[in-house]
């Protein structure tokens, strides 16, 4: 059951679109109360968010600490522009790896979809550059991942071939 | 198969080269093209090119004068399977959120306005 889409739209945004069996009050709530942000906002299996700061108030701060519980992890700052309770969330958002990324803008909006609620969540990229820097310093990540991977194992195997 | 590796480490570690591999998944391009936005002399782009292309990180075709470049399957590979973790990651976090959302239900009754 693929509930999610995710694709790249023109040559700034990224769009992300998920159903929910829950109302949009209940999905807007669990975008904007910490307690609940830090039970699902945290990736792969493993992974934990031990500092979740969610001011949601146009100007409010936010700032999403996330740890994989074995002294790796990266944070998230971003601010709020404005809040349409239960029905749509704009802010901006920037990844410290540690560096920070270019500011992605980010337009949630939930809107009534049968008893449930469909989702759309639209970043906007300041330029076609930084879209495919975003995409590439996440395929930079995983080939390192993967190719550190593959040299632990090679090592592990007894040297080289 | 220890060459192969050795080359394919050497040329990721080198930033200026990550980038054109980011340029190049955008789609083919040429020296020329990819010269531009690193404001580099096409010699010093056309260095990088072949330090990829021996890695088998990028494919070069012939195209009159022109030898265009794009992503070799591999790289192409990588580049999906990012994609995949990306929305894989998000599934998991909606998959929880999903949960979360079913406590929230029945928890109404038992709130107080």
């Amino acid at each position: 059951m693929s509930r999610l889409t995710l694709k790249t739209e023109g040559d700034t945004h990224v769009v992300v679109t998920r159903r929910f069996a829950a109302p949009p009050q209940a999905v807007f709530r669990a975008h904007t109360e910490t307690q609940l942000i830090q039970k699902w906002m945290l990736g792969p299996d493993g992974w934990t968010m031990p500092v979740c700061i969610n001011e949601p108030k146009p100007g409010g701060k936010i700032r999403y600490e996330w740890s994989d519980g074995k002294g790796g992890g990266f944070y998230l700052t971003g601010e709020f522009i404005s809040l349409e309770p239960f029905r749509r969330i704009v802010h901006v958002e920037r990844m410290h790896l540690p560096d920070p990324t270019p500011d992605n803008h980010v337009e949630t909006v939930f809107e009534p979809d049968g008893e449930g609620t469909l989702m759309t969540m639209r970043m906007t990229l300041p330029d076609a550059e930084t879209r495919s820097a975003m995409l590439a310093t996440g395929m930079e990540h995983g080939m390192e991942a993967s190719y550190q991977r593959l040299e632990e194992t090679l090592k592990a195997t007894g040297q080289s071939g | 198969m220890t060459r192969d590796l050795d080359a394919v480490f050497s040329a990721l570690a080198d930033p200026t080269r990550r980038a054109i591999l980011a340029r190049l998944a955008l789609g083919e391009a040429t020296v020329m093209e990819l010269a531009e936005p690193f404001e580099m002399s096409q010699p010093a782009v056309s260095r990088h090119l072949k330090v990829l292309e021996t890695a088998g990180l990028i494919t070069r075709r012939v195209n009159g004068t022109k030898r265009p470049c794009r992503l070799a399957p591999e790289a192409i590979a990588e580049i999906d399977q990012w994609l995949n973790w990306m929305r894989e990651a998000l599934a998991k976090n909606y998959d929880r959120l999903d949960e979360v959302l079913a406590g929230m239900d029945q928890e109404k009754g038992k709130e107080k306005p």
